[in-house]
């Protein structure tokens, strides 16, 4: 006799506190962090192809970190750790930015070919920059509040291409050493938001799981703090 | 052949109608019952109307013109235009006067976001009855409409709509940097609020823990004497007011599944003192809210104090759907 269970898609508030980790860039420092604070991470760490895995009272879901947001605000996930600049780019996603973890850091910054005066020329002489981004929303926001006009140009690969055969004058793009900047004979010109790794909780389970949010977040305050 | 409609607008077929029906006749019982007397009001109403309700998420989503050039708009809910009737025809009616509603309202949606442009509002107006008693009859008849939707796990949280403006009216903070950080309040962005107040000259390291530290102060009584501790007149009045209302759901008996949350801030413009919001377990959104709209009334020159709540109707039936499968699953 089959016994029907509740579908997965919707939030439940019950069982273990669900954390979504980001795979990707922040991927290392969030389960060193784990580990700070007493969560066996050595499954995700090992080459398993799950994505969920049960460590000492929490279930941690691995997911690329733009989906994070997704799954945070829907209660899917109760908890969270994603870059600012994911939820700066999501920022219409209802969740709660409880706590900032500090590593991961990097920064969004405008760039253009190093020593080409495209961007100002543009600017200048067509009133217009064409920026391509795989940030269109947060270059939108940042040239609409510094009065200038771009066309963003949205696109999901390695952005670094674009401005060198000519899809666009610059680029909006998310910045941490600067050496792929380097590499592609790129220079910083603006820098426009500075980005770390921080802690999200759905609104509901905020609530509704008060006590293990809170909980959670205290030991991550006093890890990132040490 | 396929006649698309807009997104977040969709046809109801008679499974889901027969259920839904259930739902609201359930809901508008426990009103009646409750001597919350039914009314309808028109979708579109005139633009200035509605717009006296302020705030952003009040404002119409949908303006346009009437055959002689008015500007007309869609409801964004229900509680502006019941303040516009409860002056219109009841101004001199013996108070308090208990209204109830079961009525479609329409907002701007978000793309691909599954918002809905038009949805279903369950809900209560009870006008002229002062907090805190006027409060705790919201709530118990807020309660009484969860158990009749079979949403027993149901959680009220009871916040207050004053606190952090008193409080940042205390702290000194002019008019601009507070909208900013109410902003920030609202969407509980404790890292941008944190950022937000250090910015702010004359803003200690301590008053900016006091903000952060209020804002996640939430749960049973004891919330009140922590948030007590933390000090200023601003708390003070706030947690004395909050502490009238939960005395008062004590009385009633009905405080067993309030939450106070001090964080509680609700986005619509005329809310004043205390505000609520609906969570059940099953669900990652909040199902409704309400509280106190003191002012409001005022709007349309009649001064007097108001209270209610609108539950999402749609959203209790994902939820009440979400615990019946929990039900079967567990027995």
């Amino acid at each position: 006799m089959s016994v029907e269970v509740a579908g997965l898609g919707r939030a439940k508030a019950e069982g273990p506190l669900k954390l979504a980790v980001p795979r990707g860039a922040l991927f290392g420092e969030t389960l060193d962090l784990l580990d700070a604070i007493g969560i066996d991470t050595s499954a995700p760490r090992g080459d398993s192809r799950s994505l969920i895995f049960e460590a000492n009272g929490i279930t941690l879901v691995t997911m690329r970190p733009s989906d994070v947001p997704t799954y945070v605000e829907a209660g899917a996930a109760d908890v969270g750790i994603t870059g600012k600049d994911v939820l700066l780019e999501q920022s219409d996603r209802v969740v709660y930015e409880l706590l900032d973890l500090g590593f991961g850091r990097c920064r969004m910054v405008l760039a253009g070919r190093r020593g080409d005066r495209r961007l100002g020329e543009s600017q200048r002489r067509l009133g217009m920059m064409r920026i391509a981004t795989k940030y269109p929303r947060i270059a939108e926001r940042h040239f609409e509040a510094t009065g200038r006009q771009v066309e963003v140009i949205e696109v999901k690969g390695s952005v670094e291409l674009a401005p060198l055969i000519g899809l666009g004058d610059g680029i909006v793009d998310l910045v941490a050493t600067g050496r792929t900047l380097e590499e592609n004979d790129l220079e910083v010109r603006e820098e426009i938001v500075e980005c770390t790794a921080r802690f999200v909780a759905n609104r509901v389970a905020h609530k509704l799981r008060a006590s293990e949010v809170d909980a959670l977040m205290e030991k991550l305050r006093e890890a990132t703090a040490r | 052949m396929i006649h698309p409609i807009p997104p977040g607008t969709r046809d109801v077929l008679p499974d889901e109608m027969r259920e839904l029906r259930r739902l609201h006749r359930a809901l508008i019982e426990v009103f009646e019952e409750r001597g919350y007397g039914e009314v309808a009001t028109p979708a579109i109403e005139y633009d200035e109307v509605l717009g006296r309700g302020g705030g952003r998420a009040a404002e119409s989503a949908y303006r346009f013109f009437g055959e002689s050039g008015d500007l007309l708009a869609l409801r964004s809910d229900m509680t502006v235009p019941i303040a516009r009737l409860v002056s219109s025809r009841f101004a001199d009616a013996e108070m308090p006067l208990r209204l109830c509603y079961l009525a479609s309202a329409y907002r701007g949606v978000r793309p691909q976001r599954g918002q809905m442009r038009e949805f279903v509002q369950a809900g209560v107006e009870l006008i002229g009855a002062p907090a805190p008693d006027g409060t705790a009859e919201v709530v118990e008849v807020l309660e009484a409409a969860l158990d009749a939707a079979g949403l027993n796990r149901a959680v009220i949280g009871l916040g207050d709509s004053d606190l952090f403006r008193q409080l940042l009216i205390e702290m000194g903070v002019g008019d601009e940097a507070r909208d900013s950080l109410l902003e920030r309040l609202a969407m509980h962005d404790l890292v941008g609020l944190e950022a937000g107040l250090s910015e702010i000259e004359g803003i200690g390291e301590e008053q900016c823990a006091t903000c952060v530290a209020l804002s996640q102060l939430r749960g049973g009584r004891e919330v009140l004497e922590q948030a007590r501790a933390l000090g200023g007149g601003a708390v003070e009045r706030a947690t004395a007011r909050l502490q009238e209302t939960y005395d008062a759901l004590e009385r009633r008996g009905v405080a067993d599944r309030v939450r106070i949350d001090l964080g509680l801030l609700r986005d619509l413009g005329y809310y004043s003192g205390a505000i609520l919001e609906v969570y059940d377990p099953a669900l990652g959104h909040v199902i409704g809210g309400g509280g106190r709209y003191d002012a409001l009334l005022k709007r349309f020159g009649v001064d007097l104090p108001a209270a209610g709540f609108a539950l999402y109707v749609e959203r209790v039936h994902v939820a009440q759907m979400e615990e019946e499968a929990r039900g079967r699953a567990g027995s």
